[in-house]
C-alpha cells in the first residue's frame, strides 16, 4: 500500500519538514525520486528542491525524456500531436455543452414561481451538467485508449528505453516527490513513462502533482483576464488517490465569496469532495484512500468547511 | 470657492500676470494639465488664433483656445471622462499663415504611418505595463519570409513571430495580422506578445504579420487579397511551420481597413477561420442610397458592408470586436454587433475611451488575444 501525502502549494516550502516527519517510511539517506516535469523547460531548475530533500533527489527528467522520445521518433511525435489536437477539439466542444448546461442551471436558480417545481427543474439541470462532465471524461478515455492501442507507446524504442531508465531509478528509491506546474504535461509524461505501475512506498505531491494522482482532474480559474470561466474536467488522473477532486490555490483562484458558484462546483464533483489545497495544507491520506478528519472541503452550501 | 476656480489656470489668472509668472507656471506643470476630469491645453506664443484640432465624435473638430489677457499664453479647458486618451494637434494662425503642429509643451507624441500627433492622457489612463519590454519575458523571434502570390501578382513579404521555446514537435495556433508592419512598429506587437505569452495570458502562438502594398485597395474587400490569404498564405505557412492547421487554430486580425479585410476574407471562406479580431473596423454602410462620406476608397467597402448587413453570414465561430468611443466609426461598429450575433457568431464587443489610433489598438491587444487564444493559466498549478 502506498502512503500518500498531499501538500498545499510550496511557495513557502514545507516539504523538508514533511519528509523529515515521515521517519522510517523513507529510507534515510537513500535517494528520493522527483518529478518536476510540470515545470516544463524549467524541469532541471531543481536546486532548491534538492536542497529541501537534503541533496537526495533523483530527478526522473520526464519532460526531457518526452522531448527526446519525440525527437527520435517523428512518426510517433506526429501521431501524438494529432491525438492532442483531437483532445483539444473535444475539450472545446465539451465547453460549449457545459456552457449551455450551466447557463440553464443558473437561469433556473434565478427563476421565480413555486419553489417545488423550481427545485425539481434545478435537480434535473444539475443531472444534465453532471452527465456532460461524465460523458466528456469517458470520451477522453476512449480516445486515449484508442491512441494507446493503435500506437502502443511503450513498445516504441525511444519511449521503451526511457521507461526502462525510469523503472531503474524508481526501483532504487523509497519515495517519490511530484511537484506542481502544468497539470496536462505532468499527467501525460507520468502516463507515457508508466510511473503509476512502479510507485515506491511513499508519494509526496503538491498542486498539479497532487491533482495528477486523483481520478478526475478539474481545471479552474475564476481570476483569468476575462473573468470567471467554467471549471472544466480535463482528464482522468493516475487513480492513486481516487474519490476526491483537488483544488490547489483555491482561495487565490476561486471566487470563494460566491457560495452559489462553489455549490455548483461541489455538486458536480459529488460524491467526491472538493478539497481545498491552500498554502501550508498537509493531508496524510488514510490507509484505504480516505481523507483525514479536518480536511477542508467545499460543502454542498458552497462554503469552505473544516 | 467653486471647483473651477481651483484649476491651475484659474489660480494663474487670479494672480499678477506677466511673462515671468507664465514662465514659472509652465515650469511647474506638465502640459496638458490634468486636474480630475478637467484637462487644460496650453500654447505659448504670438498668434492671432489658436485651435485645438482633434477628432472626438461629438466635439467640434476645431476648438478655440483663449488668450490669457496681457500674456502670450493661450488656454482651453476640456472635460474628459476618466481613462480617456486623445490625440490632438494645435492649429496656430498668424495673419494669413496657418499651421498645424504637435503641442510643443507636451512631450507625449503618438506615431502612425501618416505622421504624428500629441497625446493627452486624461485622469485614470496609464500606458499598460504589458506593452513595454519586460526583461523577465523570454523573447520570441521575428523571421521574415516571402510567399509568392499569383493572386496579388507579387512576392508578399510576411514577418513571422515564433514564440519563445518554439518547437517543431508542437502544433501552434496561427494569427494573421493585417498591417503587420504597423502593428510591430506602432502597437508594440512584439513586446506585447512576448509579455502576454510569458504571463500565461495568451497561448503560445505563431503570428504572421502582413505587409500590404496598397492597403486601401488590397484591404477594401479585394477578392485577390482573400485568395492570397486563404489559398496561398495558409498553405505556405502550414507547410513550413508546425501549425494546428484547423479552423479553431486560425484567426485573422485587423484594424480599420484591416478589419474589413479580415471580415471580407473570412466571408469568402466561411469554413476556414475559427475567430476574427476586428479593431475599429471601417464598417461604413448606408441604410438608404446616399453619400456615405468616405470618398471613392470607401465605395467597395460600403458595397460589401451593405451586402453583408442585408444577408449576414456566419464567417467564423467567434468575433472580438472593439472600437474607441471617440472614433467616427463607433456607430458603425456598434451597429455591426447585432448583425454578427444574428448570424450565429459568438461576439465579444469592447469599447475604449480612445480614438482611431495605434495606441488604442495596442492597448486592446490583451483583451483581444487572451480571448481569442487564452493562455494556459487554467492548466498551471505551481
Amino acid at each position: 500500500m502506498t502512503r500518500i501525502v498531499v501538500l498545499g502549494p510550496q511557495r513557502r516550502p514545507t516539504l523538508d519538514t514533511v519528509v523529515a516527519s515521515l521517519g522510517s517510511s523513507i529510507d534515510s539517506g537513500g535517494p528520493i525520486a522527483t518529478v518536476t516535469a510540470g515545470w516544463q523547460e524549467r524541469e532541471p531548475d531543481d536546486v532548491e528542491l534538492d536542497g529541501l530533500l537534503g541533496g537526495r533527489s533523483a530527478n526522473l527528467r520526464l519532460h526531457a525524456r518526452w522531448l527526446d522520445a519525440l525527437d527520435r521518433d517523428p512518426e510517433y511525435a506526429a501521431a501524438e500531436l494529432a491525438h492532442r489536437s483531437e483532445l483539444d477539439d473535444l475539450q472545446e466542444l465539451y465547453l460549449l455543452q457545459l456552457d449551455g448546461a450551466l447557463q440553464a442551471l443558473a437561469e433556473i436558480a434565478r427563476h421565480g414561481g413555486p419553489a417545488r417545481t423550481r427545485a425539481i427543474a434545478h435537480s434535473d439541470a444539475e443531472t444534465v451538467v453532471r452527465l456532460v462532465d461524465e460523458r466528456h471524461l469517458a470520451r477522453v478515455q476512449e480516445l486515449s485508449a484508442d491512441f494507446a492501442e493503435t500506437w502502443r507507446p511503450g513498445e516504441r524504442a525511444a519511449v521503451a528505453e526511457h521507461r526502462d531508465a525510469v523503472r531503474h531509478v524508481l526501483g532504487k528509491v523509497s519515495a517519490l516527490v511530484v511537484a506542481g506546474g502544468h497539470v496536462g504535461v505532468l499527467l501525460h509524461v507520468l502516463r507515457l513513462f508508466d510511473v503509476a505501475a512502479q510507485v515506491p512506498g511513499t508519494v509526496v505531491a503538491w498542486s498539479a502533482g497532487a491533482m495528477a494522482l486523483t481520478d478526475r482532474v478539474l481545471l479552474f480559474h475564476d481570476k483569468a483576464p476575462h473573468g470567471p470561466a467554467h471549471p472544466e474536467f480535463a482528464d482522468t488522473g493516475l487513480r492513486l488517490l481516487p474519490g476526491c477532486v483537488l483544488l490547489p490555490h483555491a482561495r487565490r483562484r476561486l471566487r470563494t465569496d460566491d457560495p452559489h458558484r462553489l455549490a455548483v462546483l461541489a455538486s458536480r464533483a459529488a460524491p467526491a469532495p472538493c478539497v481545498v489545497l491552500d498554502d501550508g495544507v498537509r493531508i496524510d491520506v488514510l490507509t484505504g484512500g480516505g481523507l483525514p478528519e479536518g480536511t477542508k472541503v467545499i460543502g454542498s452550501d458552497g462554503r469552505i468547511t473544516a | 470657492m467653486s471647483a473651477a476656480r481651483k484649476l491651475a489656470i484659474n489660480r494663474l489668472r487670479a494672480g499678477q500676470l506677466d511673462n515671468g509668472a507664465v514662465d514659472r507656471f509652465l515650469e511647474r506643470h506638465e502640459v496638458p494639465i490634468v486636474e480630475g476630469a478637467k484637462c487644460t491645453f496650453l500654447h505659448r506664443g504670438d498668434a492671432d488664433e489658436v485651435h485645438l484640432v482633434q477628432r472626438i465624435v461629438g466635439l467640434p473638430e476645431r476648438i478655440p483656445l483663449r488668450r490669457l489677457h496681457g500674456t502670450d499664453l493661450w488656454y482651453l479647458v476640456l472635460e474628459l471622462p476618466t481613462g480617456s486618451r486623445i490625440n490632438y494637434q494645435l492649429e496656430v494662425r498668424r495673419g494669413e499663415h496657418s499651421e498645424r503642429i504637435n503641442d510643443p509643451l507636451n512631450r507625449h507624441v503618438s506615431y502612425s504611418p501618416v505622421g504624428s500627433s500629441s497625446v493627452c492622457f486624461a485622469q485614470g489612463y496609464t500606458t499598460p505595463e504589458w506593452t513595454m519590454p519586460d526583461p523577465d519575458a523570454r523573447p520570441g523571434e521575428l523571421v521574415d519570409t516571402v510567399v509568392p502570390s499569383r493572386a496579388l501578382r507579387r512576392d508578399a513579404r510576411v514577418t513571422m513571430y515564433l514564440p519563445a521555446r518554439f518547437r517543431r514537435t508542437r502544433a501552434y495556433p496561427l494569427l494573421v495580422v493585417h498591417d503587420g508592419g504597423d502593428f510591430l512598429q506602432y502597437a508594440a506587437a512584439k513586446a506585447v506578445l512576448d509579455n502576454l505569452i510569458h504571463r500565461l495570458d495568451v497561448a503560445e502562438v505563431v503570428v504572421a504579420f502582413l505587409h500590404p502594398h496598397d492597403r486601401l485597395v488590397e484591404y477594401a474587400n479585394s477578392a485577390a487579397h482573400a485568395r492570397f490569404v486563404t489559398s496561398e498564405l495558409l498553405a505556405a505557412l502550414e507547410a513550413e511551420f508546425p501549425l494546428a492547421g484547423n479552423r479553431s487554430g486560425r484567426c485573422l486580425l485587423g484594424s480599420s481597413f484591416g478589419a474589413v479585410a479580415s471580415l471580407a476574407t473570412a466571408f469568402r471562406s466561411p469554413e476556414t477561420y475559427g475567430a476574427l479580431a476586428l479593431m475599429s473596423g471601417s464598417f461604413v454602410f448606408t441604410d438608404i442610397p446616399t453619400d456615405h462620406g468616405g470618398g471613392p476608397v470607401f465605395d467597395p467597402v460600403v458595397k460589401f458592408v451593405n451586402r453583408y448587413r442585408e444577408r449576414p453570414r456566419r464567417v467564423a465561430d467567434r468575433l472580438h470586436v472593439s472600437c474607441g468611443v471617440y472614433e467616427p466609426l463607433i456607430t458603425a461598429n456598434r451597429s455591426m454587433v447585432p448583425t454578427f450575433e444574428a448570424a450565429g457568431m459568438t461576439v465579444r464587443y469592447v469599447e475604449t475611451r480612445d480614438g482611431h489610433n495605434w495606441e488604442n489598438w495596442r492597448d486592446t491587444l490583451r483583451d483581444t488575444l487572451s480571448w481569442i487564444y487564452p493562455g494556459p493559466q487554467k492548466l498551471i498549478y505551481e
